[in-house]
C-alpha cells in the first residue's frame, strides 16, 4: 500500500509539472505582449520596457518558468528600489491591471468557489445518491417514474436558464434575494445565516444538474449490482433486505460513485463560472472570466488555470487512495 | 438410507415468470422428496428447470415476477413449514440455518469487497449469539475443515485472492456454518477445472454424511449422478420426465430423453468406432408449450405409439418400478426395443 501511495504521489508530482510547464508555455507563445497590456492607449515604448524589464518578461521563456516556480515557494520581487513590488509565497504572479498579487486575488476568490462547491456537492449527492438508490428499489413503480421525470428537467435546462428563472421567479418575486447584495460574500464564520442567504440559490441552480446524472448513474449502479451473483448469495444466507442494500449492494454500488464525485468536485473549485456570474459571486471562475474577457490579465489567467488543473490532477490521487480503500482487488494491483 | 421420514417434500410446484410474450412456464408439476442423508440428483440440459425448482424451495425468487404454486416442506423439528405460502420473513430465517444453497460460479459469488472471515462470520452471527472472537473461530474451523490450507491466515484474504477451486470451498464452508439439514448444490462443479471438479464432489459428499444433510446436487454431468445419487430425477421442458434410484436411470431407462442424454456420454467400454449420438432438436419455448408430450419434437419413438397419443394428451408420471417413475406413453414392450436399438448404434 505504501508502495502503490508512493508511486501514485510521484506520478501527480511530474503531471503538475508539465500541466504548469504546458500553461505558461500556452501564455508564452500567445499574439499579445503581456507587457504592452500594462499601460493604457496613451503610452511610450519606454514604458512598455520599463514594464517588460519589471515584470520579468525580458528573459526567455524558460527563465520565466524558473522564476515563477521559484517565487511558488521563496515569494517574488518585481522591480528594484523603492517602487519594487513584493507578493510573498505562494507568489502565482502579479497582476498590473488590478495592482496586486494574484495569490492575493485568488485567496479572496477561492472561500467563495469553495462554499459554492462545498454546498453544491453536498445537495447533490444527497438528492442524487439518494433518489437514485429510492428509484433503483422501487423500479417501474412511481418512485422511480418521478425520478425520471426530475432527471430528465435536470440534464436539459441549461445552468444559465434555470439560474435566471429561479432567480427571477423565485429569489426576487418572493423577496428572498435583495438585489442589491446579490452575491454579496460573507463569512460563514461570522454571519452563517447571510452566507446560506447568499448560497441558497446558487448551490439549487448548480446542483441540479449534477444530482439530476447522478440520480441516473446511481440508479442503474444499483440495479446492476442487485443482479450479481454475490447478492443472491448474500440473500441465500438469509440476511435481511435491509442488511443486503446497505452492507452488500450499495458497497459495490458507492466505489465508482466516489470517483466521479472526487473529479466533479475538483472540477467545481476551478469556479464555476455560469453560476458565479449569474448569481454576482466573486469567485474564481469570475475571476477567470473577468481575466479573459475584460482584462487580458495574463498572470491571473495562469494563476487560475494551473490551479483548477491541480484541483483535478489532486482529486484524482485522492479518489485513487479511496478506491484503494473501497475495493480490495486494487490495494496489490 | 431413504427410510427415514423426508426432510424436503416437494407437492405439485410450479413456477412461471410473466413476460412480455407470454408466462413463461419454468417447471410445473414438480414433486419429490429428500431425506435427511439422501442424495438427490436434477438432471437435465440448460433451461429444463432444474434451479428454478432448487430457488422456489429456498424463496429466492422475486414473489413480484414469479408466480409460484403448490407446495414444498420442510419437515423441521418443530413441525413442518411450507416455503411457498409461509411468510418472507419465516422463509428468510430458514435460509442458511434449516437449508443453503452453494452456485455455479464460485468467482462471482463471493462479495469482492468483503475478507472471507467477514462474509463467513456475518452467516455465522445470524444465527448465533457471540462475540466476533466466536465468529472468527468458528470460521476457521470451517475453512480448515472445508480444506483450506492455513486457514487461519487466509480468514482475513479476500476472494479474488483464492482460486476458484478454494472459493467454491469458502462458499461450502459458508453454507454449512450454521449447519443446516439441506444443501442445495446448483451446478457446484461446472465452472471449475475438471482436476478439481472431483475433488469438491468428494467434499460435499463428505460433508453430506459429516453433517447427516438431504443434498441436491443440480448438475448436467451424468458422470457426476453415477457417482454420488440415489435418486435421480431428470428433468425436461419444465417437468421431471423420469424419476428413480440411480440404478433405474443408468441401468433400465425408461424416457427416451433419459435414453438419449444416456447415449451422448461418452463410454470407456464403447470406445470403438462409437460416435457420441446427440439428441437432435432444441428444446421448446417455454412459452408456447406443444400440446401433448413435450419431448415429442424430438423423440424418435413417438410413431410407435399407438393412436397419436404422444401429441394429444400430455404424458402423466406414471410408475414403472418399486420407486421408478416416468412421463411417456411408450408400451413396454416397444421400450425395450428402442433401449437396444439406441444403446447398440454406433
Amino acid at each position: 500500500m505504501l508502495n502503490y501511495l508512493a508511486r501514485r504521489l510521484s506520478a501527480t508530482l511530474v503531471v503538475l509539472t508539465l500541466v504548469s510547464m504546458s500553461v505558461f508555455g500556452i501564455f508564452a507563445v500567445l499574439p499579445m505582449d503581456p507587457a504592452a497590456l500594462t499601460c493604457g492607449k496613451a503610452c511610450y515604448p519606454a514604458v512598455i520596457e520599463a514594464n517588460r524589464h519589471r515584470l520579468g518578461l525580458d528573459v526567455p521563456v524558460q527563465v520565466q518558468y524558473g522564476r515563477f516556480v521559484k517565487g511558488l515557494f521563496v515569494g517574488r520581487n518585481y522591480g528594484e528600489g523603492a517602487a519594487s513590488i513584493s507578493c510573498p509565497a505562494p507568489a502565482f504572479g502579479y497582476s498590473f491591471n488590478r495592482h496586486e498579487c494574484v495569490t492575493s486575488l485568488i485567496a479572496e476568490a477561492f472561500p467563495v468557489t469553495l462554499s459554492l462547491a462545498l454546498g453544491a456537492f453536498v445537495l447533490w449527492i444527497s438528492v442524487g445518491v439518494g433518489l437514485g438508490i429510492v428509484a433503483a428499489r422501487r423500479r417501474n413503480q412511481w418512485p422511480d417514474r418521478a425520478a425520471t421525470v426530475f432527471v430528465l428537467v435536470g440534464t436539459s435546462l441549461p445552468t444559465f436558464i434555470s439560474g435566471i428563472l429561479i432567480l427571477l421567479f423565485v429569489g426576487l418575486k418572493f423577496h428572498l434575494i435583495d438585489p442589491l447584495n446579490l452575491g454579496r460574500w460573507v463569512s460563514p464564520l461570522a454571519d452563517p445565516v447571510a452566507w446560506f442567504r447568499t448560497f441558497i440559490f446558487p448551490w439549487i441552480i448548480l446542483a441540479l444538474a449534477y444530482a439530476a446524472s447522478y440520480t441516473r448513474f446511481t440508479r442503474s449502479n444499483v440495479i446492476e449490482t442487485s443482479s450479481e451473483d454475490y447478492i443472491r448469495t448474500a440473500r441465500a444466507k438469509g440476511l435481511s433486505e435491509k442488511v443486503i442494500l446497505q452492507k452488500h449492494t450499495l458497497r459495490a454500488a458507492v466505489a465508482p460513485i466516489v470517483t466521479l464525485a472526487g473529479l466533479d468536485f475538483a472540477g467545481l473549485l476551478g469556479g464555476a463560472i455560469i453560476t458565479e456570474q449569474i448569481f454576482n459571486l466573486p469567485g474564481l471562475g469570475r475571476l477567470s472570466i473577468r481575466a479573459v474577457l475584460q482584462d487580458y490579465d495574463l498572470p491571473t489567467i495562469v494563476a487560475t488555470t494551473i490551479l483548477a488543473a491541480t484541483f483535478v490532477v489532486v482529486a484524482n490521487l485522492l479518489v485513487d487512495i479511496a478506491y484503494a480503500y473501497l475495493d480490495p482487488r486494487v490495494r496489490v494491483a | 438410507m431413504t427410510t427415514n421420514k423426508p426432510f424436503l417434500e416437494v407437492k405439485n410446484l410450479n413456477v412461471a415468470f410473466p413476460t412480455e410474450d407470454g408466462l413463461v412456464k419454468a417447471s410445473s408439476d414438480i414433486s419429490f422428496s429428500v431425506a435427511r442423508g439422501e442424495t438427490l440428483a436434477v438432471v437435465g440440459e440448460s433451461g429444463s428447470g432444474k434451479s428454478v425448482t432448487s430457488l422456489a424451495v429456498m424463496g429466492l425468487h422475486n414473489r413480484r415476477s414469479a408466480q409460484i404454486s403448490g407446495q414444498a416442506f420442510l419437515n423441521l423439528e418443530s413441525g413442518p413449514v411450507d416455503v411457498i405460502s409461509a411468510d418472507e420473513e419465516v422463509v428468510r430465517k430458514l435460509r442458511g440455518k434449516a437449508m443453503s444453497m452453494i452456485f455455479q460460479d464460485p468467482m462471482s459469488a463471493l462479495h469482492p469487497y468483503y475478507s472471507i472471515g467477514n462474509q463467513l462470520v456475518e452467516a455465522w452471527s445470524l444465527y448465533n449469539e457471540g462475540s466476533a472472537q466466536d465468529g472468527k473461530k468458528r470460521a476457521i474451523e470451517m475453512l480448515d475443515l472445508v480444506g483450506i490450507p492455513a486457514a487461519s491466515k487466509r480468514v482475513d484474504e479476500y476472494p479474488h485472492q483464492f482460486s476458484g477451486g478454494m472459493r467454491q470451498r469458502v462458499m461450502i464452508a459458508m453454507a454449512l456454518i450454521n449447519n443446516p439439514s439441506l444443501l442445495i448444490a446448483d451446478e457446484p462443479t461446472t465452472a471449475l477445472d475438471v482436476t478439481v471438479q472431483s475433488q469438491i464432489l468428494k467434499l460435499i459428499r463428505d460433508m453430506q454424511q459429516e453433517f447427516n444433510m438431504a443434498l441436491i446436487l443440480i448438475t448436467h454431468d451424468l458422470g457426476v449422478v453415477a457417482e454420488v445419487a440415489d435418486r435421480v430425477n431428470v428433468m425436461y421442458a419444465g417437468k421431471i420426465v423420469e424419476s428413480g434410484s440411480a440404478e433405474d436411470i443408468y441401468y433400465r431407462p425408461d424416457h427416451p430423453y433419459a435414453i438419449g442424454l444416456l447415449n451422448s456420454i461418452p463410454r470407456v467400454d464403447k470406445l470403438e468406432d462409437t460416435r457420441l449420438v446427440a439428441i437432435p432438436g432444441q428444446p421448446p419455448s417455454l412459452i408456447h408449450l406443444p400440446q401433448g408430450c413435450s419431448f415429442r419434437a424430438r423423440c424418435e419413438f413417438a410413431d410407435r405409439v399407438p393412436g397419436n397419443l404422444c401429441a394429444t394428451t400430455t404424458p402423466s408420471l406414471d410408475q414403472k418400478g418399486a420407486d421408478h417413475f416416468s412421463r411417456c406413453h411408450l408400451p413396454e414392450s416397444e421400450l425395450v426395443k428402442a433401449r437396444v436399438e439406441i444403446g447398440g448404434r454406433k
